[in-house]
């Protein structure tokens, strides 16, 4: 039949091809080094993912135009999971059995790191995670430049209760109903338990992924509100945000009442909404656009310049914010480590990250613990103005560093994440070797 | 023993880097040498020239230190001159400036012009290097009575109403003499009330138990919560039921009785407030069903690419902002206006074309046409992607349609939501006359009772189709429209209201416009009185399990078709 035939002379051409390119691949693959980036770029979290995968672009290009590593140009590989979680961990595999990657740059929500985390540990191949998480979290595989806890919601808490943050003596925990606003909050309510808030004075509500209804909430909050100083620690994710701060707007609750405070409201995700219902609210990061620092200067006119030269969607409207600041960070980190081992060997790598320091655009000199993975990172509070930015309000002295396992909840106060002799463990209560 | 002890949970780490070192302009370290230089010489200043106090302290509002500026306020506020009040509003209007010779200004409106903040003189701006005051919110709640004591004296009612109902929000004590006089000259109704009330405020503190009566029995007539809040912290008992925070027993049998007068009227608004609320989340998701009734309802097509048509509708609706952005700016806050024809036509285009193209090759394929629809949605979501990009796009509220009105006290009626809950009223009519009322409607409600009938007396049934189609569509992009004021604007804002759609239509009765009414509508109501006791998670859940139920006992819905072809 016709269509057989027509099948069977792809097939062949298919095999054809893959004979022909397959050595010239191999040949290839010694004179490069091949990283994997791993983010997505359609489905829901393409809004966030994409400019991540575009500073990684970047960074890369930046190390290939100084010559590459040990010698090398770095290749990038760049794969589309598609907001899919468990298309991740296909991936993620695809990148490191098939593709030979000596490290991958990816994952975005809390959910698709937990899908590739075995495939890392089973393959023991190495992963630089952007954003900030609830912690809760050490893997031997996973390098973390997002803030844990405690380098953003905790500081965020203390300063609300700080007179210049408004002395707020009740606090509302509204969020997204999963995992990272669920676990952030209950380390949350532990801290303000310990800070003599009693439950009477928390008000926890969730809201569906997607909720655009928020008028009971706002009343509710009013009315919660009218007692004592209240301030909102929101951890709505992506999309409810807008709808959210209108309805706070409309209903006349001003900043200066109630100061709202994001997690996950960013420089991007303020991109492309109308920001005058949001302006005086409050975001806690570790990078700001609008931070003043030569590094930062630099940071973001490289950006600027790469957007024009590549011709990239948003043009100049794109910006810089902080999980892109971690990414980038991430991938210098790693090609100094690169340099300093001589090899892209992954346990090498893993050992030579330990006390890597970088100076970011923040314009701190960050370090990577070598103990938990981790970086110190500065935390910064900002307050949102009217062209998307943010007016750094209050700055912690210097970096922290990151608590991975929360102080504050029973479960996880006793773990210590401590990859050094003599724990050598993510996830223990007492050393391994003693 | 453990080797290694972890850190005690609030002991950071210093910094780890030299000051020396950092090359950082670290804001803090140079604000605070400057703000520590400004208070010496603050200091050396100050206090004999108390003449030169003004221009001292407007000086200050442009300090680059928190400290100062807040001080600043303070001063202002107790010298309580009107000369400052510009200044002040430019402050908090963040339209403060500070040029490159140290002098504040105050930008005007356009942002070329700028008025010295001392001198009143013109000050040409463009081109310049002009720094902002930063200020947070804690300064804010400082220079916000400051204001609202100086613009007690200004000439329109409105403003001075403002500024009462913020000296309600956050009473001073020191402002209680200002108030006094300013009620001796107020002559309009509702400053004064508000005053009054600003005024219980301040001397439900006052020593004197009769006077704090007669403060809690003016306190006993609003509804507001601030309010009731102030009122129960008079009645506080410790472990031991001993009163603490009021000794006088009249006073607090005073105060008992006022709570109790507020809480009957805000159990009142409450009740008033969820019913708004209800009526207002209905009509959100008859607006994104009202199409589905039409394309479903009547026609019987599973449209999963119906939540697309309302995305189209939205997007329409940016597209007509930009062009009045760049072509009709004095126009632009009636952009929303002529955006509801344009999504209109677009989305009905758009459904039109995809009838003509697919689905009237898939009709009596309930599977086909499912799967095939999907596939168009995920096609249009792509489409939209590829064309605006997988941001949201930013669709700004008109002027009118920000904010809201106290229409009782504590519950404010939002514009946007109020406007929704007309505009809702406007599609339901116009699909009721285009069914009713025209030679159109007339075919359409003929080829869905009867087709192969109506196709028998002349009717042209496959033209029908196309154009019902068009006008579910279309009327899906009205909702496109309405949504886009309370949302964001994004390829994927149709998947949101696709399943609610469709429960709005399967719980109202399929084929039947009014169902779809009632169904959102019912939805609405019960979702948001639910809400306050569960939670809008548990809320939802209930609403489909409460769905689900119905629809088990009521199949055909809350209004059945009648006639022979409800059976099938």
């Amino acid at each position: 039949m016709k269509r057989s035939r027509w099948l069977k002379t792809m097939v062949a051409a298919a095999t054809l091809g893959a004979i022909l390119v397959g050595p010239s691949h191999g040949a290839r693959a010694e004179d490069v080094i091949k990283v994997g980036i791993l983010h997505s770029l359609s489905g829901t979290m393409a809004i966030s993912e994409t400019s991540l995968k575009d500073v990684a672009l970047m960074a890369i290009e930046e190390i290939n135009a100084a010559g590459g590593l040990l010698g090398k140009k770095i290749e990038p590989i760049v794969v589309d999971p598609a907001s899919n979680w468990p298309l991740f961990a296909e991936k993620a595999r695809e990148l490191i059995e098939k593709h030979k990657v000596a490290v991958v740059f990816g994952c975005w929500t809390s959910v698709s790191r937990k899908s590739v985390l075995p495939v890392f540990e089973e393959l023991n191949a190495l992963l630089f995670y952007p954003v900030q998480y609830e912690g809760e979290e050490c893997s031997y595989n996973v390098f973390y430049t997002g803030a844990a806890p405690n380098q953003q919601a905790i500081p965020a808490v203390e300063y609300l209760m700080s007179e210049e943050g408004g002395g707020a003596k009740r606090f509302v925990l509204l969020g997204t109903d999963y995992v990272y606003p669920r676990t952030t909050n209950k380390i949350l309510r532990a801290f303000l338990h310990q800070k003599g808030v009693s439950d009477d004075d928390i008000m926890e509500i969730y809201t569906p992924f997607g909720h655009s209804d928020y008028q009971t909430i706002v009343a509710n909050i009013k009315r919660f509100a009218a007692a004592k100083p209240t301030a909102v620690i929101s951890t709505i994710n992506g999309d409810s945000n807008v709808p959210f701060y209108k309805e706070l707007a409309n209903q006349g609750v001003r900043a200066e009442d109630i100061p709202v405070i994001a997690f996950s409201v960013g420089e991007e995700e303020l991109r492309g909404i109308d920001t005058a219902p949001l302006v005086g609210h409050l975001a806690a990061w570790n990078y700001f656009m609008s931070i003043d620092t030569p590094e930062n200067r630099e940071f973001v006119k490289k950006w600027k310049s790469y957007v024009k030269r590549h011709n990239l969607p948003g043009g100049d409207k794109r910006v810089t914010n902080d999980p892109m600041e971690a990414t980038y960070i991430g991938i210098k980190m790693w090609a100094q480590a690169v340099l300093q081992a001589g090899t892209t060997d992954v346990d090498a790598v893993r050992q030579a990250m330990g006390y890597q320091k970088f100076k970011a655009p923040s314009g701190y000199e960050i370090r990577m613990d070598p103990k938990n993975h981790h970086l110190h990172k500065p935390v910064f509070i900002g307050e949102i103005r009217e062209d998307g930015q943010f007016d750094i309000v209050w700055q912690t002295d210097g970096p922290i560093r990151a608590e991975p396992w929360s102080p504050y909840l029973p479960d996880s106060a006793t773990k210590v994440a401590d990859w050094t002799y003599p724990w050598v463990c993510g996830n223990c209560t007492e050393p391994k070797y003693k | 023993m453990t080797p290694f002890r972890r850190l005690p949970p609030s002991r950071r780490e210093a910094p780890e880097t030299d000051l020396t070192q950092r090359t950082m302009p670290s804001i803090k370290v140079a604000s605070l040498g400057l703000a520590a230089l400004i208070v010496s010489l603050a200091c050396l200043a100050g206090t004999p020239a108390r003449a030169t106090g003004l221009e001292e302290a407007l000086r200050g509002l442009g300090s680059k230190s928190r400290k100062t500026i807040l001080r600043s306020i303070k001063d202002l506020g107790r010298a309580g001159d009107p000369a400052a009040l510009p200044a002040l509003e430019a402050l908090r209007d963040r339209k403060l400036r500070v040029d490159e010779q140290d002098r504040v200004l105050i930008l005007a409106d356009d942002g070329t012009l700028a008025r010295d903040a001392l001198t009143g003189e013109e000050v040409p701006v463009a081109g310049q290097r002009l720094r902002s005051p930063v200020i947070n919110n804690r300064i804010r709640r400082t220079l916000l009575p400051v204001i609202a004591r100086l613009q007690l004296s200004s000439p329109d009612p409105g403003v001075r109403l403002a500024a009462a109902k913020e000296m309600v929000k956050r009473p001073r004590s020191g402002a209680a003499g200002a108030i006094r006089s300013a009620l001796e000259t107020e002559r309009d109704g509702k400053v004064r009330q508000a005053l009054r009330l600003a005024l219980a405020l301040i001397e439900i503190d006052s020593p004197d138990p009769v006077r704090r009566i007669s403060a809690v029995r003016t306190l006993g007539a609003s509804a507001n919560a601030n309010v009731r809040a102030r009122l129960a912290r008079m009645l506080q008992t410790n472990e031991s039921g001993e009163f603490t925070a009021e000794p006088d027993p009249e006073v607090r049998a005073a105060a008992a009785e006022a709570l109790r007068s507020i809480d009957r009227r805000l159990a009142l608004v409450s009740l008033a407030r969820n019913l708004f609320y209800g009526v207002s989340l209905g009509s959100v998701l008859l607006l994104a069903a009202l199409g589905l009734a039409i394309t479903f309802g009547l026609m019987g097509v599973i449209n999963m690419a119906h939540g697309e048509m309302l995305m189209l509708g939205a997007y329409a609706t940016f597209l007509t902002q930009n062009l009045f952005r760049s072509y009709l700016p004095e126009w632009f806050d009636w952009y929303l206006v002529a955006a509801v024809p344009v999504a209109f036509g677009v989305s009905a285009v758009m459904g039109m074309v995809l009838e003509r193209c697919i689905l009237r090759h898939l009709y009596g394929r309930p599977l086909e046409t499912l799967l095939a629809t999907w596939g168009i949605s995920l096609l249009l979501i792509q489409t939209v992607r590829l064309a605006f990009g997988a941001q949201n796009v930013e669709v700004a509220n008109p002027a009118w349609l920000s904010g809201g009105a106290e229409v009782m006290q504590g519950f404010v009626l939002t514009y946007n939501r109020a406007a929704i809950v007309l505009f809702v009223f406007f599609a339901v009519a116009l699909v009721w006359v285009l069914l009713r009322r025209t030679p159109l409607g007339l075919r359409v409600r003929a080829v869905t009772q009867n087709r192969s009938m109506a196709a028998c007396m002349g009717v042209p049934v496959s033209r029908v189709d196309m154009w019902t189609f068009g006008l579910g569509s279309g009327i899906a992009g009205l909702g496109g429209v309405a949504l886009s004021q309370i949302g964001n604007v994004g390829p994927e804002l149709g998947q949101a209201y696709i399943v609610d759609s469709f429960m709005v239509v399967v719980l109202g009765g399929v084929g039947k416009i009014a169902g779809a009414v009632w169904g959102a509508l019912c939805l609405g109501v019960v979702n948001k009185f639910l809400e306050p006791y569960t939670g809008a998670v548990l809320g939802k859940i209930l609403v489909l399990v409460f769905i689900i139920l119905f629809i088990q006992k009521r199949p055909q819905g809350m209004f059945a078709l009648k006639g022979r072809t409800a059976e099938g």
